[in-house]
Protein backbone atom coordinates (compact mmCIF):
# COMPACT_ATOMS: atom_id res chain seq x y z
CA UNK A 1 0.00 0.00 0.00
CA UNK A 2 2.79 2.42 0.91
CA UNK A 3 4.31 4.35 -1.97
CA UNK A 4 8.06 3.89 -1.70
CA UNK A 5 9.10 6.62 -4.12
CA UNK A 6 8.32 9.25 -1.51
CA UNK A 7 10.03 10.03 1.76
CA UNK A 8 8.01 9.08 4.85
CA UNK A 9 4.92 11.33 4.97
CA UNK A 10 5.61 12.84 1.52
CA UNK A 11 7.77 15.83 2.53
CA UNK A 12 11.56 15.55 2.55
CA UNK A 13 13.32 15.65 5.90
CA UNK A 14 14.78 19.16 5.46
CA UNK A 15 11.35 20.57 4.79
CA UNK A 16 9.93 18.80 7.83
CA UNK A 17 12.76 20.22 9.93
CA UNK A 18 11.93 23.71 8.71
CA UNK A 19 8.24 23.22 9.54
CA UNK A 20 9.08 21.78 12.96
CA UNK A 21 11.15 24.86 13.71
CA UNK A 22 8.15 27.04 12.90
CA UNK A 23 5.93 24.83 15.07
CA UNK A 24 8.34 25.05 18.00
CA UNK A 25 8.43 28.81 17.70
CA UNK A 26 4.65 28.90 17.52
CA UNK A 27 4.36 26.78 20.66
CA UNK A 28 6.85 29.05 22.42
CA UNK A 29 4.80 32.17 21.54
CA UNK A 30 1.15 31.08 21.81
CA UNK A 31 -1.07 32.72 19.20
CA UNK A 32 1.79 34.33 17.26
CA UNK A 33 1.75 33.69 13.51
CA UNK A 34 5.10 32.22 12.48
CA UNK A 35 5.98 32.53 8.79
CA UNK A 36 7.20 29.35 7.12
CA UNK A 37 8.20 28.36 3.61
CA UNK A 38 5.02 26.56 2.61
CA UNK A 39 5.48 23.92 -0.10
CA UNK A 40 3.36 23.03 -3.07
CA UNK A 41 1.34 20.02 -2.07
CA UNK A 42 -0.38 17.55 -4.42
CA UNK A 43 -3.75 19.12 -3.67
CA UNK A 44 -5.29 22.52 -4.34
CA UNK A 45 -5.05 25.45 -1.94
CA UNK A 46 -8.12 25.52 0.24
CA UNK A 47 -8.07 21.74 0.68
CA UNK A 48 -5.85 21.88 3.72
CA UNK A 49 -2.32 22.24 2.38
CA UNK A 50 -1.22 24.00 5.58
CA UNK A 51 -2.71 21.37 7.83
CA UNK A 52 -1.24 18.56 5.73
CA UNK A 53 2.25 20.04 5.99
CA UNK A 54 1.96 20.41 9.77
CA UNK A 55 0.65 16.84 10.06
CA UNK A 56 3.47 15.54 7.84
CA UNK A 57 6.04 17.27 10.02
CA UNK A 58 4.55 15.81 13.21
CA UNK A 59 3.86 12.24 12.02
CA UNK A 60 5.91 9.32 13.27
CA UNK A 61 5.52 5.73 12.02
CA UNK A 62 3.90 4.73 15.32
CA UNK A 63 1.22 7.45 15.16
CA UNK A 64 -2.47 6.82 14.64
CA UNK A 65 -4.08 9.42 12.41
CA UNK A 66 -7.66 10.67 12.33
CA UNK A 67 -8.85 13.20 9.76
CA UNK A 68 -12.15 15.04 10.03
CA UNK A 69 -13.90 17.56 7.82
CA UNK A 70 -16.73 19.53 9.45
CA UNK A 71 -16.70 16.87 12.16
CA UNK A 72 -17.21 13.96 9.78
CA UNK A 73 -14.70 11.21 9.00
CA UNK A 74 -16.36 10.23 5.74
CA UNK A 75 -16.48 13.39 3.61
CA UNK A 76 -14.29 13.96 0.55
CA UNK A 77 -11.67 16.16 2.17
CA UNK A 78 -11.23 13.86 5.17
CA UNK A 79 -11.16 10.69 3.11
CA UNK A 80 -8.61 11.97 0.62
CA UNK A 81 -6.22 13.39 3.22
CA UNK A 82 -6.47 10.19 5.28
CA UNK A 83 -5.75 8.13 2.16
CA UNK A 84 -2.85 10.43 1.30
CA UNK A 85 -1.10 9.68 4.59
CA UNK A 86 -1.98 5.99 4.45
CA UNK A 87 -0.17 5.83 1.10
CA UNK A 88 2.77 8.13 1.82
CA UNK A 89 3.41 7.33 5.50
CA UNK A 90 1.76 3.96 6.03
CA UNK A 91 0.53 5.02 9.47
CA UNK A 92 -2.46 3.48 11.18
CA UNK A 93 -5.69 5.42 10.76
CA UNK A 94 -8.78 5.55 12.90
CA UNK A 95 -12.08 7.35 13.20
CA UNK A 96 -12.02 7.21 17.00
CA UNK A 97 -10.99 10.47 18.67
CA UNK A 98 -9.67 8.65 21.75
CA UNK A 99 -7.41 6.27 19.79
CA UNK A 100 -5.86 8.91 17.53
CA UNK A 101 -2.53 10.51 18.39
CA UNK A 102 -2.76 13.12 15.63
CA UNK A 103 -6.08 14.54 14.48
CA UNK A 104 -6.19 16.80 11.44
CA UNK A 105 -9.37 18.82 11.36
CA UNK A 106 -11.23 21.21 9.16
CA UNK A 107 -13.77 23.51 10.85
CA UNK A 108 -14.45 21.47 14.02
CA UNK A 109 -13.03 20.37 17.34
CA UNK A 110 -14.07 16.78 18.21
CA UNK A 111 -16.77 16.45 20.88
CA UNK A 112 -14.78 13.93 22.95
CA UNK A 113 -12.29 15.49 25.37
CA UNK A 114 -8.76 15.49 24.04
CA UNK A 115 -5.98 14.12 26.20
CA UNK A 116 -2.32 14.87 26.83
CA UNK A 117 -0.06 13.58 24.08
CA UNK A 118 -2.60 14.19 21.34
CA UNK A 119 -1.99 16.76 18.60
CA UNK A 120 -4.89 18.59 16.96
CA UNK A 121 -3.96 20.10 13.57
CA UNK A 122 -6.25 22.76 12.10
CA UNK A 123 -6.51 23.69 8.43
CA UNK A 124 -6.55 27.49 8.24
CA UNK A 125 -7.63 29.52 5.20
CA UNK A 126 -6.88 33.02 6.57
CA UNK A 127 -4.69 33.22 9.66
CA UNK A 128 -4.87 37.00 10.10
CA UNK A 129 -7.89 38.01 12.23
CA UNK A 130 -7.41 41.67 11.29
CA UNK A 131 -7.24 41.01 7.54
CA UNK A 132 -10.60 42.41 6.49
CA UNK A 133 -10.32 45.40 8.80
CA UNK A 134 -6.78 46.44 7.95
CA UNK A 135 -5.63 45.32 4.51
CA UNK A 136 -1.96 46.31 4.98
CA UNK A 137 -0.02 43.29 6.21
CA UNK A 138 2.93 45.28 7.66
CA UNK A 139 0.40 47.33 9.61
CA UNK A 140 -1.39 44.29 11.05
CA UNK A 141 1.95 42.83 12.10
CA UNK A 142 2.75 46.09 13.87
CA UNK A 143 -0.64 46.02 15.56
CA UNK A 144 0.02 42.50 16.85
CA UNK A 145 3.48 43.52 18.01
CA UNK A 146 2.12 46.52 19.91
CA UNK A 147 -1.06 44.80 21.12
CA UNK A 148 -3.27 47.37 19.41
CA UNK A 149 -6.47 45.40 19.23
CA UNK A 150 -9.07 48.16 19.30
CA UNK A 151 -9.79 47.40 15.65
CA UNK A 152 -10.82 43.81 16.41
CA UNK A 153 -13.41 45.24 18.77
CA UNK A 154 -14.63 47.51 15.94
CA UNK A 155 -15.68 44.40 14.01
CA UNK A 156 -17.75 43.15 16.95
CA UNK A 157 -19.19 46.67 17.40
CA UNK A 158 -20.31 46.63 13.77
CA UNK A 159 -21.96 43.25 14.30
CA UNK A 160 -24.02 44.53 17.22
CA UNK A 161 -24.95 47.82 15.55
CA UNK A 162 -26.16 45.97 12.47
CA UNK A 163 -27.71 42.82 13.93
CA UNK A 164 -28.34 43.63 17.58
CA UNK A 165 -25.96 40.92 18.73
CA UNK A 166 -22.48 39.66 17.85
CA UNK A 167 -23.36 37.92 14.60
CA UNK A 168 -19.95 36.33 14.03
CA UNK A 169 -20.65 32.62 14.34
CA UNK A 170 -17.45 31.05 13.05
CA UNK A 171 -13.78 32.12 13.02
CA UNK A 172 -14.70 34.01 16.18
CA UNK A 173 -11.61 35.96 17.32
CA UNK A 174 -9.93 34.92 20.55
CA UNK A 175 -7.26 36.34 22.87
CA UNK A 176 -4.54 33.80 23.60
CA UNK A 177 -2.82 33.90 26.99
CA UNK A 178 -3.74 37.60 27.34
CA UNK A 179 -1.37 38.59 24.53
CA UNK A 180 -2.16 37.72 20.90
CA UNK A 181 -5.51 37.99 19.15
CA UNK A 182 -5.91 34.88 17.02
CA UNK A 183 -8.25 33.55 14.37
CA UNK A 184 -9.16 30.03 15.51
CA UNK A 185 -9.77 28.96 11.86
CA UNK A 186 -13.40 28.67 10.76
CA UNK A 187 -14.57 26.50 13.65
CA UNK A 188 -18.07 27.37 14.92
CA UNK A 189 -18.00 29.67 17.95
CA UNK A 190 -19.68 26.74 19.73
CA UNK A 191 -16.21 25.15 19.81
CA UNK A 192 -14.40 28.23 21.11
CA UNK A 193 -14.61 27.29 24.81
CA UNK A 194 -12.86 24.01 23.97
CA UNK A 195 -9.78 25.92 22.76
CA UNK A 196 -9.03 27.04 26.28
CA UNK A 197 -7.24 24.88 28.82
CA UNK A 198 -7.11 21.97 26.36
CA UNK A 199 -4.86 19.02 27.25
CA UNK A 200 -3.76 18.45 23.64
CA UNK A 201 -1.37 20.57 21.58
CA UNK A 202 -3.29 22.62 19.00
CA UNK A 203 -1.40 23.51 15.82
CA UNK A 204 -2.71 25.73 13.03
CA UNK A 205 -1.36 25.58 9.48
CA UNK A 206 -2.18 28.02 6.68
CA UNK A 207 -0.57 26.80 3.45
CA UNK A 208 -1.38 29.56 0.99
CA UNK A 209 -0.72 32.27 3.59
CA UNK A 210 2.46 30.51 4.79
CA UNK A 211 1.76 30.84 8.48
CA UNK A 212 1.84 28.41 11.41
CA UNK A 213 0.59 29.18 14.91
CA UNK A 214 -0.10 27.16 18.00
CA UNK A 215 -1.85 26.86 21.32
CA UNK A 216 0.21 24.76 23.74
CA UNK A 217 -1.65 22.54 26.26
CA UNK A 218 -3.47 24.24 29.13
CA UNK A 219 -3.33 27.71 27.60
CA UNK A 220 -5.96 30.31 28.43
CA UNK A 221 -7.96 31.28 25.37
CA UNK A 222 -10.71 33.89 25.75
CA UNK A 223 -13.31 34.81 23.13
CA UNK A 224 -13.50 38.58 22.63
CA UNK A 225 -16.71 40.34 23.57
CA UNK A 226 -18.24 43.44 25.18
CA UNK A 227 -19.14 43.78 28.85
CA UNK A 228 -22.81 44.29 27.95
CA UNK A 229 -22.76 41.77 25.09
CA UNK A 230 -20.83 38.79 26.51
CA UNK A 231 -19.68 35.87 24.38
CA UNK A 232 -22.38 33.24 23.92
CA UNK A 233 -21.63 29.74 22.79
CA UNK A 234 -24.93 29.39 20.93
CA UNK A 235 -26.56 26.19 19.78
CA UNK A 236 -29.62 24.98 17.92
CA UNK A 237 -31.73 24.04 20.94
CA UNK A 238 -32.40 20.66 19.32
CA UNK A 239 -31.07 17.20 20.04
CA UNK A 240 -29.43 14.75 17.66
CA UNK A 241 -32.06 12.72 15.78
CA UNK A 242 -29.84 9.65 15.81
CA UNK A 243 -28.17 9.54 19.22
CA UNK A 244 -30.23 12.03 21.20
CA UNK A 245 -27.20 14.10 22.30
CA UNK A 246 -28.12 17.59 23.49
CA UNK A 247 -24.64 18.97 24.18
CA UNK A 248 -23.03 18.37 20.78
CA UNK A 249 -22.76 20.60 17.72
CA UNK A 250 -25.54 19.69 15.29
CA UNK A 251 -25.81 19.81 11.51
CA UNK A 252 -29.16 20.69 9.99
CA UNK A 253 -30.06 18.20 7.26
CA UNK A 254 -32.82 18.84 4.72
CA UNK A 255 -34.52 15.49 4.16
CA UNK A 256 -37.00 16.22 1.38
CA UNK A 257 -38.29 19.06 -0.77
CA UNK A 258 -41.29 19.69 1.50
CA UNK A 259 -39.36 21.49 4.22
CA UNK A 260 -38.66 18.48 6.43
CA UNK A 261 -35.38 18.66 8.27
CA UNK A 262 -33.60 17.06 11.13
CA UNK A 263 -30.56 17.71 13.27
CA UNK A 264 -27.71 15.24 13.61
CA UNK A 265 -24.32 15.39 15.34
CA UNK A 266 -21.66 16.95 13.13
CA UNK A 267 -19.05 14.75 14.87
CA UNK A 268 -19.83 11.36 13.27
CA UNK A 269 -17.43 9.35 15.45
CA UNK A 270 -19.03 10.80 18.59
CA UNK A 271 -22.53 10.02 17.32
CA UNK A 272 -21.66 6.44 16.35
CA UNK A 273 -20.02 5.74 19.71
CA UNK A 274 -23.14 6.98 21.50
CA UNK A 275 -25.42 4.86 19.37
CA UNK A 276 -23.20 1.84 19.95
CA UNK A 277 -23.57 2.50 23.68
CA UNK A 278 -27.34 2.29 23.32
CA UNK A 279 -28.35 5.95 23.10
CA UNK A 280 -31.30 6.50 20.82
CA UNK A 281 -32.53 9.75 19.37
CA UNK A 282 -36.09 10.83 18.61
CA UNK A 283 -35.72 9.10 15.28
CA UNK A 284 -34.90 9.71 11.68
CA UNK A 285 -36.68 8.61 8.51
CA UNK A 286 -36.20 4.92 7.71
CA UNK A 287 -32.81 4.24 6.18
CA UNK A 288 -31.27 7.61 7.14
CA UNK A 289 -27.72 7.33 8.44
CA UNK A 290 -27.61 3.55 8.08
CA UNK A 291 -24.66 3.52 5.72
CA UNK A 292 -22.72 5.59 8.26
CA UNK A 293 -23.62 3.35 11.19
CA UNK B 1 -12.05 84.65 36.53
CA UNK B 2 -11.21 80.96 36.59
CA UNK B 3 -9.99 81.32 33.00
CA UNK B 4 -7.58 84.02 34.04
CA UNK B 5 -6.32 81.87 36.90
CA UNK B 6 -5.79 78.96 34.53
CA UNK B 7 -3.73 81.15 32.26
CA UNK B 8 -1.64 82.34 35.19
CA UNK B 9 -1.06 78.76 36.33
CA UNK B 10 0.51 77.84 32.99
CA UNK B 11 4.26 78.03 33.22
CA UNK B 12 5.48 75.68 30.57
CA UNK B 13 4.67 75.51 26.89
CA UNK B 14 2.77 72.41 25.81
CA UNK B 15 5.06 71.88 22.87
CA UNK B 16 8.56 73.22 22.40
CA UNK B 17 10.04 72.67 18.96
CA UNK B 18 13.74 73.45 18.51
CA UNK B 19 16.03 73.16 15.50
CA UNK B 20 13.79 70.76 13.57
CA UNK B 21 15.36 69.80 10.24
CA UNK B 22 14.15 67.33 7.65
CA UNK B 23 15.96 66.85 4.34
CA UNK B 24 14.86 64.87 1.32
CA UNK B 25 18.26 63.83 0.01
CA UNK B 26 20.01 67.05 -0.92
CA UNK B 27 16.84 69.10 -0.78
CA UNK B 28 15.41 70.75 2.27
CA UNK B 29 11.98 69.76 3.58
CA UNK B 30 12.13 72.12 6.52
CA UNK B 31 15.15 73.43 8.36
CA UNK B 32 15.91 74.86 11.77
CA UNK B 33 12.24 75.25 12.66
CA UNK B 34 11.60 76.42 16.21
CA UNK B 35 8.43 77.54 17.95
CA UNK B 36 6.52 77.12 21.19
CA UNK B 37 2.90 76.19 21.58
CA UNK B 38 1.15 77.10 24.82
CA UNK B 39 -1.81 75.26 26.34
CA UNK B 40 -5.11 76.42 24.87
CA UNK B 41 -3.41 78.15 21.96
CA UNK B 42 -4.05 77.68 18.26
CA UNK B 43 -1.02 78.11 16.06
CA UNK B 44 -1.40 78.60 12.34
CA UNK B 45 1.33 77.56 9.94
CA UNK B 46 0.98 79.27 6.57
CA UNK B 47 2.99 79.38 3.41
CA UNK B 48 2.70 78.48 -0.23
CA UNK B 49 2.79 74.95 -1.60
CA UNK B 50 6.22 73.37 -1.12
CA UNK B 51 7.18 75.68 1.74
CA UNK B 52 7.55 72.74 4.15
CA UNK B 53 4.28 73.11 6.10
CA UNK B 54 3.11 69.54 5.68
CA UNK B 55 6.63 68.16 6.14
CA UNK B 56 6.76 69.97 9.46
CA UNK B 57 3.38 68.61 10.53
CA UNK B 58 4.28 65.08 9.51
CA UNK B 59 7.52 65.33 11.48
CA UNK B 60 5.54 66.38 14.53
CA UNK B 61 3.05 63.54 14.03
CA UNK B 62 5.85 61.01 13.78
CA UNK B 63 5.11 60.05 10.19
CA UNK B 64 8.49 61.37 9.07
CA UNK B 65 11.76 61.12 10.98
CA UNK B 66 13.61 64.46 11.05
CA UNK B 67 17.41 64.49 10.98
CA UNK B 68 17.86 67.06 13.71
CA UNK B 69 15.94 68.84 16.41
CA UNK B 70 13.78 68.23 19.43
CA UNK B 71 10.04 68.24 20.01
CA UNK B 72 9.47 68.50 23.75
CA UNK B 73 5.91 67.77 24.79
CA UNK B 74 4.65 68.42 28.30
CA UNK B 75 1.71 66.12 28.90
CA UNK B 76 0.33 63.64 31.37
CA UNK B 77 3.70 61.92 31.72
CA UNK B 78 5.84 65.04 32.22
CA UNK B 79 8.07 66.55 29.56
CA UNK B 80 9.26 64.13 26.87
CA UNK B 81 11.09 64.47 23.58
CA UNK B 82 8.54 63.07 21.14
CA UNK B 83 11.21 62.30 18.56
CA UNK B 84 13.13 60.12 21.01
CA UNK B 85 10.05 58.06 21.94
CA UNK B 86 9.83 54.38 21.08
CA UNK B 87 7.20 53.47 18.51
CA UNK B 88 4.72 51.97 21.02
CA UNK B 89 4.97 55.10 23.18
CA UNK B 90 4.51 57.38 20.20
CA UNK B 91 1.52 55.45 18.89
CA UNK B 92 -0.05 55.47 22.33
CA UNK B 93 0.45 59.24 22.48
CA UNK B 94 -1.11 59.65 19.03
CA UNK B 95 -4.28 57.84 20.07
CA UNK B 96 -4.67 59.39 23.52
CA UNK B 97 -3.27 62.89 24.03
CA UNK B 98 -2.67 63.86 20.40
CA UNK B 99 -4.87 63.74 17.36
CA UNK B 100 -4.21 64.19 13.65
CA UNK B 101 -6.87 65.47 11.28
CA UNK B 102 -5.95 64.68 7.69
CA UNK B 103 -6.61 66.98 4.76
CA UNK B 104 -8.51 64.20 2.98
CA UNK B 105 -11.06 62.61 5.34
CA UNK B 106 -10.60 59.34 3.45
CA UNK B 107 -7.08 59.11 4.89
CA UNK B 108 -8.32 59.54 8.41
CA UNK B 109 -11.50 57.45 8.36
CA UNK B 110 -12.26 53.78 7.94
CA UNK B 111 -14.65 53.80 5.03
CA UNK B 112 -15.65 50.16 5.44
CA UNK B 113 -17.28 50.56 8.85
CA UNK B 114 -20.12 52.73 10.16
CA UNK B 115 -19.81 56.28 11.48
CA UNK B 116 -20.38 55.04 15.03
CA UNK B 117 -17.56 52.52 14.74
CA UNK B 118 -15.29 55.22 13.31
CA UNK B 119 -15.85 57.39 16.36
CA UNK B 120 -15.78 54.41 18.71
CA UNK B 121 -12.51 52.98 17.42
CA UNK B 122 -10.35 55.35 19.46
CA UNK B 123 -12.39 54.54 22.57
CA UNK B 124 -12.02 50.80 21.99
CA UNK B 125 -8.31 51.28 21.35
CA UNK B 126 -8.17 53.06 24.70
CA UNK B 127 -9.67 49.96 26.32
CA UNK B 128 -13.42 50.67 26.37
CA UNK B 129 -15.33 47.38 26.29
CA UNK B 130 -18.92 48.43 27.01
CA UNK B 131 -20.96 48.59 23.81
CA UNK B 132 -23.74 50.75 25.22
CA UNK B 133 -21.39 53.40 26.55
CA UNK B 134 -19.28 53.44 23.38
CA UNK B 135 -22.39 53.94 21.27
CA UNK B 136 -23.77 56.63 23.54
CA UNK B 137 -20.50 58.54 23.42
CA UNK B 138 -20.29 58.15 19.65
CA UNK B 139 -23.86 59.47 19.20
CA UNK B 140 -23.09 62.38 21.50
CA UNK B 141 -20.03 63.28 19.43
CA UNK B 142 -21.90 63.03 16.16
CA UNK B 143 -24.34 65.56 17.57
CA UNK B 144 -21.51 67.85 18.64
CA UNK B 145 -20.11 67.95 15.11
CA UNK B 146 -23.60 68.55 13.71
CA UNK B 147 -24.16 65.11 12.19
CA UNK B 148 -27.63 63.70 12.76
CA UNK B 149 -27.09 60.93 15.38
CA UNK B 150 -29.70 58.77 13.61
CA UNK B 151 -27.10 58.32 10.86
CA UNK B 152 -24.74 56.57 13.29
CA UNK B 153 -24.97 53.24 11.47
CA UNK B 154 -24.31 54.64 8.00
CA UNK B 155 -20.92 54.33 6.41
CA UNK B 156 -18.84 57.45 5.80
CA UNK B 157 -19.12 56.81 2.06
CA UNK B 158 -22.80 57.82 2.36
CA UNK B 159 -21.74 61.22 3.76
CA UNK B 160 -20.90 64.42 1.94
CA UNK B 161 -17.34 65.78 1.96
CA UNK B 162 -18.10 68.27 4.71
CA UNK B 163 -19.78 65.61 6.85
CA UNK B 164 -16.84 63.26 6.36
CA UNK B 165 -14.49 65.97 7.57
CA UNK B 166 -16.70 66.62 10.62
CA UNK B 167 -16.83 62.88 11.29
CA UNK B 168 -13.05 62.77 11.17
CA UNK B 169 -12.91 65.56 13.71
CA UNK B 170 -15.35 63.74 16.02
CA UNK B 171 -13.29 60.56 15.70
CA UNK B 172 -10.18 62.44 16.72
CA UNK B 173 -11.62 64.45 19.58
CA UNK B 174 -13.64 61.70 21.25
CA UNK B 175 -10.84 60.66 23.61
CA UNK B 176 -10.27 64.25 24.72
CA UNK B 177 -6.81 64.93 23.32
CA UNK B 178 -4.76 67.94 24.43
CA UNK B 179 -3.16 68.67 21.09
CA UNK B 180 -4.73 68.44 17.65
CA UNK B 181 -2.68 68.61 14.47
CA UNK B 182 -4.73 69.67 11.45
CA UNK B 183 -3.53 69.52 7.87
CA UNK B 184 -5.62 71.81 5.64
CA UNK B 185 -8.84 70.94 7.49
CA UNK B 186 -10.98 72.90 5.04
CA UNK B 187 -9.21 71.87 1.86
CA UNK B 188 -11.49 70.72 -0.94
CA UNK B 189 -14.70 72.02 0.65
CA UNK B 190 -16.86 74.73 -0.83
CA UNK B 191 -16.96 78.09 0.95
CA UNK B 192 -20.26 77.77 2.81
CA UNK B 193 -19.30 74.34 4.14
CA UNK B 194 -15.87 75.74 5.00
CA UNK B 195 -17.44 78.52 7.01
CA UNK B 196 -19.58 76.12 9.02
CA UNK B 197 -16.65 73.79 9.63
CA UNK B 198 -14.44 76.66 10.79
CA UNK B 199 -17.18 77.82 13.11
CA UNK B 200 -17.44 74.32 14.52
CA UNK B 201 -13.70 73.87 14.97
CA UNK B 202 -13.42 77.26 16.64
CA UNK B 203 -16.24 76.38 19.05
CA UNK B 204 -14.73 72.99 19.91
CA UNK B 205 -11.26 74.39 20.44
CA UNK B 206 -12.61 77.06 22.78
CA UNK B 207 -14.98 74.74 24.66
CA UNK B 208 -12.50 71.93 25.18
CA UNK B 209 -9.49 74.15 25.79
CA UNK B 210 -7.57 72.34 23.07
CA UNK B 211 -4.26 73.35 21.68
CA UNK B 212 -4.00 73.01 17.95
CA UNK B 213 -1.56 73.41 15.11
CA UNK B 214 -3.35 74.22 11.87
CA UNK B 215 -1.45 73.96 8.62
CA UNK B 216 -3.06 75.79 5.74
CA UNK B 217 -2.40 77.96 2.73
CA UNK B 218 -5.67 79.78 3.30
CA UNK B 219 -5.11 82.99 5.23
CA UNK B 220 -8.83 83.39 5.94
CA UNK B 221 -8.75 80.12 7.86
CA UNK B 222 -5.96 81.23 10.17
CA UNK B 223 -7.53 84.66 10.60
CA UNK B 224 -10.57 82.92 12.08
CA UNK B 225 -8.88 80.10 13.98
CA UNK B 226 -5.35 80.95 14.98
CA UNK B 227 -4.05 82.99 17.89
CA UNK B 228 -0.55 83.09 16.51
CA UNK B 229 0.93 82.62 13.07
CA UNK B 230 4.10 81.16 11.69
CA UNK B 231 4.92 81.96 8.07
CA UNK B 232 7.10 79.48 6.22
CA UNK B 233 9.04 79.85 3.02
CA UNK B 234 11.43 77.34 1.49
CA UNK B 235 11.50 75.25 4.63
CA UNK B 236 12.24 78.11 7.03
CA UNK B 237 10.16 80.24 9.34
CA UNK B 238 10.41 83.78 7.98
CA UNK B 239 7.99 85.52 10.29
CA UNK B 240 5.93 84.76 13.37
CA UNK B 241 3.67 86.67 15.69
CA UNK B 242 0.07 87.30 16.69
CA UNK B 243 -2.31 86.55 13.84
CA UNK B 244 -3.73 90.05 13.47
CA UNK B 245 -0.32 91.60 13.75
CA UNK B 246 1.19 89.40 11.04
CA UNK B 247 -1.75 89.71 8.68
CA UNK B 248 -2.37 93.45 9.15
CA UNK B 249 1.21 94.58 9.38
CA UNK B 250 3.41 92.02 7.66
CA UNK B 251 7.12 92.75 8.04
CA UNK B 252 8.79 90.19 5.79
CA UNK B 253 8.61 90.73 2.06
CA UNK B 254 7.25 87.24 1.50
CA UNK B 255 4.47 87.71 4.06
CA UNK B 256 3.57 91.00 2.42
CA UNK B 257 3.33 89.20 -0.91
CA UNK B 258 1.23 86.44 0.65
CA UNK B 259 -1.19 88.86 2.29
CA UNK B 260 -1.54 91.01 -0.81
CA UNK B 261 -2.19 87.93 -2.96
CA UNK B 262 -5.48 87.13 -1.23
CA UNK B 263 -8.38 87.63 -3.61
CA UNK B 264 -11.11 89.93 -2.43
CA UNK B 265 -14.67 89.64 -3.53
Amino acid sequence: MTVTDYNFAYLDERTKKMIRRAILKGVAIPGYQVPFASREMPMPYGWGTGGVQVTAACLEPTDTLKVIDQGADDTTNAVSIRKFFERTAGVAVTTSTEEATIIQTRHRIPEADLSEGQILVYQVPIPEPLRFLEPREPETRRMHALEEYGLMQVKLYEDISRHGHIATTYAYPVMVEDRYVMDPSPIPKFDNPKLSDCAAIQLFGAGREQRIYAIPPYTTVVSLDFEDHPFERGGTGHCCALCGARDSYLDEVITDDAGSRLFVCSDTAFCEARRAAGHVGPGAPAGFGEDAA
Amino acid sequence: MSGALAVLAVEEPLLEVTGLTKRYGGRIGCTDVAFDLWPGEVLGIVGESGSGKTTLLRCLAGELAPEEGRVDYTGGAGTVDVLAMTEPERRRLMRTEWALVHQNPRDGLRLGVSAGANVGERLMAAGWRHYGRIRETAADWLGRVEIDPTRIDERPTAFSGGMQQRLQIARNLVTGPRLVLMDEPTGGLDVSVQARLLDLIRGLVRDLGLSAIVVTHDLAVVRLLADRLVVMKEGRIVESGLTDQVLDDPQHAYTQLLVSSVLRV
